[in-house]
């Protein structure tokens, strides 16, 4: 790997060198666990370590499951049931992996939301943040068909629902719709296929986080300046880091510590709170929930996909441009896949020169509202599509479009960015410079 | 290190071993429950143990059942095959070992280490009373030939009066014992006992 | 940095768990669902041994006419953390049921009694509901708009709704009395899924009367079983019981499931203290003033 100037593994003894020669594996996790690491990084580098943990307690906990579970229409509910009888330990098993994919969630949108901020996304990062929207596309996916798995009621119409999109595809939707449910309903065929999906996706996200790593690696993490780690030498790239092991590991755990305690009082004290009542009746195609909404981490995208129907000017243009082909339904398909694509083309929508927002004055506030849209949308979206919150999700869609396609590019033409420090050190310093380490070790950094 | 530092190594030290102890802790108690949830669960522990009623059983007659995927044979002997199942000395036998899950240890294959003990009713005292109905008269035993897994045929079946296997010729006498034929060991006996007069509960 | 990060990590909990959920369950509704004080409310709440032997009596005696309980074994009752009956009585209790058993009868089927490893029948009625999982399949409280804040302070609410409603019917409203073809069903308010006439709604088609009209007769009046503990049999008491009962049935793992989280918080919070000291140590050398002592 290329990247900073640092230390190597050199093997020693001659069985080492014997195993080097074959397979460098030691080498290769000793660049990465010492890999050199900017040290002025903040408590939003944290979250990468919390995804990492996540993904391996999902699969963990995912690889139990099966062992109890059956992808039977007739049998699906029962054997999850079953799980939370019987199997010693199964309710806990269980409720750590359904709300495992909340913790996920919640990790992967701060880790999102802080590259966003800091520019981790700019060049020469570009390839690490495509590698990241793919991973966050699996898991969406991932998530989604692990719902469907304890065929309750949430399950089978959600699915309906979410494979209806495709269907709104013109010309070719339905049958791809068809395609995708091995029928033309919902029944054992999409079952039996999701329950394959989702079992295989975490392996591919997993792959894609040792390419995402190996990406970072290469150009080095990012950090809250923005500023890059100085390359001339060793001796000068070690002013700028600290390596990974033992200095950033151990921060990691430690909020990791903090997270988990956080997520195990959801699990032991309100395991359902972000869950559906209905989702605990089983699967019943004759009848549908009053309200089918999905997991609270689709709702942003979700309030997308509603937000555009066939009273929208905009709506209204494209399906008479389009002679038809676009219209309302599948219009809120393409905005909802075109909010996650405008979001994967910000390191080519983005035009300032400047790479952490902390030294952007006026990129500040038009993130801070981003943020903020974010939210409002999560709660459009849960709401029932009438009234005024159709209109709310409509302003947070056109919001959040604008801030990628328009915002963005403007911004790195009018904005006059700050000067940031020199170099990682300075700031570092900066931060602790004067400060007796014994009477006050932990400040605040000044961003 | 700095000369600052090195008064404080013990207690950093100490800092480092008790947050590695508290992670190796935490490690191993989350990984248990993971292994732990291979091991039988509740509804498959919950058929481990099955009470059989036995009121209908006659003297002479035989009840199979089936407990954990295999047959089971409960049979109430009648005086004759009681004795003729005394009468056999352990020098004739093929297995000398009692085979009896109910007995901890080497037994040796009498009958009375073969048989069920019979229900003893307690007193208000606490006391047990004498135990009911003819003692040694229950026979409860796995229904499956020691040979190579066939079910043997009862009633009387075989040279010895017992059960005889008839996929490959093993007679069983009245105990259960092998006595001729290729099977090596005696007809296992479970872990059964009486519960009250009439139930039997195998497991 | 570190204050920061706690308040930044506790806002981020406090809002998302505020904000983000619950909110699902916001379907309008201008039913009042009352917050009974159940024991197992709660971090440390516990199933109250008695009241759920009460509710097991009122599930027998009356629920189970028509519905069932397929998810729930007999063996469960003797359970600890649940009804916890005597080995016995369990037995006895299971043996008052006959189940169909495939394979008696050389494969065609017989009835036989139960044993504890038998689960309970299913709903003898096609539209009445299995009971196992009620008081998780409902939610009582939600909003204040779709904050889902209700539902964090009071719980999911599963088990107030099911007390409610058993408790909540009452005399139908003027405007359905005259009606020319009365309602189906019987008017509950605590019931918001149910039919209801246009004669009783505004100018506007906002109800005037909280509640509908459910399938479901009157199940209890109060005084409907009798309590060997002699415990108050009023229908609000026995309401709460089988609320609390079925929240058992589909929750049979709670006190389990509550001990394991707080000693995962606990042991959590240790580790973290100690991941504090240890990475407060590790760094000390590196913050002092940008010299580096190593």
């Amino acid at each position: 790997m290329g990247g900073i100037p640092h230390d190597h593994y050199e093997p020693k003894t001659s069985g080492e060198k014997w195993l080097d020669g074959r397979l460098p594996i030691i080498g290769l996790l000793y660049s990465t666990l010492m890999a050199p690491t900017p040290k002025n990084l903040n408590w939003m580098w944290i979250w990468g370590i919390v995804l990492t943990f996540t993904l391996a307690m999902q699969i963990v906990t995912g690889v139990v499951l099966v062992m109890h579970y059956t992808p039977h229409v007739d049998m699906a509910f029962s054997s999850v049931e079953h799980i939370m009888r019987n199997v010693n330990g199964g309710h806990m098993i269980r409720y750590f992996h359904m709300n495992g994919a909340s913790l996920f969630f919640v990790a992967v949108y701060a880790h999102m939301f802080r590259s966003l901020f800091y520019g981790s996304y700019k060049a020469p990062r570009e390839v690490t943040w495509i590698i990241g929207m793919l991973i966050f596309v699996l898991m969406m996916g991932t998530a989604f068909m692990g719902y469907v798995l304890p065929w309750g009621q949430m399950s089978f119409h959600g699915t309906a629902v979410i494979t209806g999109l495709f269907g709104a595809i013109p010309l070719v939707g339905e049958s791809l719709q068809t395609w995708l449910l091995g029928a033309g309903a919902v029944g054992q065929s999409a079952l039996n296929r999701f329950f394959s999906l989702h079992y295989l996706m975490p392996f591919l996200i997993s792959g894609l986080v040792i390419v995402h790593i190996w990406a970072f690696h290469t150009t080095g993490n990012n950090n809250p300046t923005g500023v890059e780690v100085r390359r001339g030498s060793k001796e000068e790239a070690s002013k700028d880091t600290l390596p990974f092991w033992p200095y950033f590991v151990i921060k990691d755990l430690f909020a990791l510590t903090i997270i988990l305690a956080i997520f195990m009082a959801i699990v032991g004290f309100m395991p359902n709170y972000l869950g559906h009542p209905d989702n605990y009746i089983e699967a019943n195609a004759l009848a549908t929930p009053a309200h089918i909404v999905p997991e609270w981490y689709f709702l942003p995208f979700y309030a997308i996909l509603r937000a555009f129907d066939n009273t929208v000017w905009v709506v209204i243009f494209a399906e008479w441009i389009s002679f038809g082909i676009i219209d309302a339904k599948f219009f809120g398909v393409l905005a909802m896949f075109g909010a996650i694509v405008v979001m994967a083309l910000v390191p080519w929508l983005d035009t300032s020169s400047a790479r952490s927002g902390r030294y952007r004055p006026m990129f500040k506030w038009w993130f801070g509202v981003l943020v903020l849209d974010f939210i409002i949308l999560m709660w459009a979206g849960a709401m029932p599509a009438e009234g005024i919150y159709p209109i709310i999700s409509l302003i947070g869609a056109t919001y959040w479009f604008a801030y990628f396609l328009v915002i963005l590019p403007l911004l790195g033409v009018i904005e006059k960015p700050m000067t940031p420090p020199a170099t990682i050190e300075d700031d570092f310093n900066a931060h602790y410079a004067a400060k007796d380490d014994d009477t006050q070790p932990i400040v605040s950094p000044a961003e | 290190m700095a000369n600052a530092e090195d008064h404080q190594t013990t207690r950093r030290d100490f800092i480092y071993y008790a947050t590695t102890g508290a992670g190796a802790v935490i490690t191993g108690a989350a990984v248990w429950p993971l292994v732990n949830s291979m091991n039988p669960s509740a509804d498959v522990l919950a058929l481990a143990s099955i009470r059989v009623p036995v009121e209908s059983v006659a003297p002479g007659t035989q009840l199979t059942v089936l407990w954990q995927g295999k047959p089971v044979f409960i049979r109430r002997r009648t005086e004759t095959e009681i004795e003729a199942a005394r009468a056999v000395t352990i020098e004739e036998l093929v297995d000398v070992g009692a085979e009896n899950a109910n007995i901890a240890g080497e037994a040796l294959a009498v009958d009375e280490n073969r048989a069920l003990a019979n229900f003893s009713p307690s007193n208000t005292d606490g006391s047990v009373g004498d135990p009911a109905g003819t003692a040694g008269e229950w026979l409860v035993q796995m229904g499956v030939c020691t040979h190579l897994g066939c079910v043997p045929l009862g009633d009387g079946a075989g040279d010895f009066g017992g059960w005889f296997c008839p996929c490959h010729g093993s007679h069983y006498d009245t105990a259960g014992r092998i006595r001729k034929g290729p099977a090596p060991r005696n007809l296992y006996v479970p872990v059964a006992s009486f519960v009250d007069e009439t139930t039997i509960q195998l497991g | 940095m570190f204050h920061k990060f706690i308040l930044t990590a506790a806002v981020a909990v406090v809002s998302f768990l505020g904000l983000v959920s619950g909110s699902a369950h916001a379907a309008g509704s201008e039913t009042h669902i009352e917050d009974f004080d159940f024991s197992f409310e709660g971090p440390f709440g516990a199933y109250d041994t008695n009241q759920l032997q009460r509710g097991l009596q009122v599930y027998t005696e009356i629920c189970s006419a028509c519905h069932g309980l397929k998810f729930v074994a007999f063996r469960n009752l003797h359970d600890e953390g649940g009804p916890a009956l005597p080995e016995d009585q369990m037995r006895a209790y299971a043996e008052f049921y006959e189940i169909f058993d495939e394979t008696l009868f050389e494969g065609e089927g017989d009835f036989r009694t139960a044993t504890p490893a038998d689960h309970f029948p299913e709903s003898g009625l096609a539209n009445a509901p299995d009971l196992s999982l009620m008081a998780k399949a409902r939610a009582g409280f939600s909003g204040p708009y779709g904050s889902g804040i209700n539902q964090f302070l009071k719980g999911m609410g599963g088990p107030e709704y099911i007390a409610t409603l058993l408790s909540s019917y009452v005399e139908e409203p003027q405007c359905a009395l005259d009606m020319e073809t009365p309602m189906d069903g019987y008017y509950n308010t605590a019931f918001a899924a149910g039919g209801y006439p246009d004669e009783c709604k505004g100018d506007h088609g906002e109800h005037l009367y909280p509640g509908s009209w459910i399938g479901m007769s009157p199940p209890l009046y109060g005084d409907d079983v009798e309590f060997a503990d002699g415990h108050s049999t009023e229908i609000v008491d026995i309401s709460q019981d089988v609320a609390a009962f079925l929240m058992w049935t589909a929750e049979p793992k709670m006190m389990a499931r509550k001990q394991a989280g707080l000693t995962g918080v606990i042991f959590l919070t240790v580790l973290s203290v100690l991941l504090y000291l240890t990475n407060k140590r590790l760094w000390a050398p590196h913050k002092a003033g940008g010299h580096r002592k190593d």
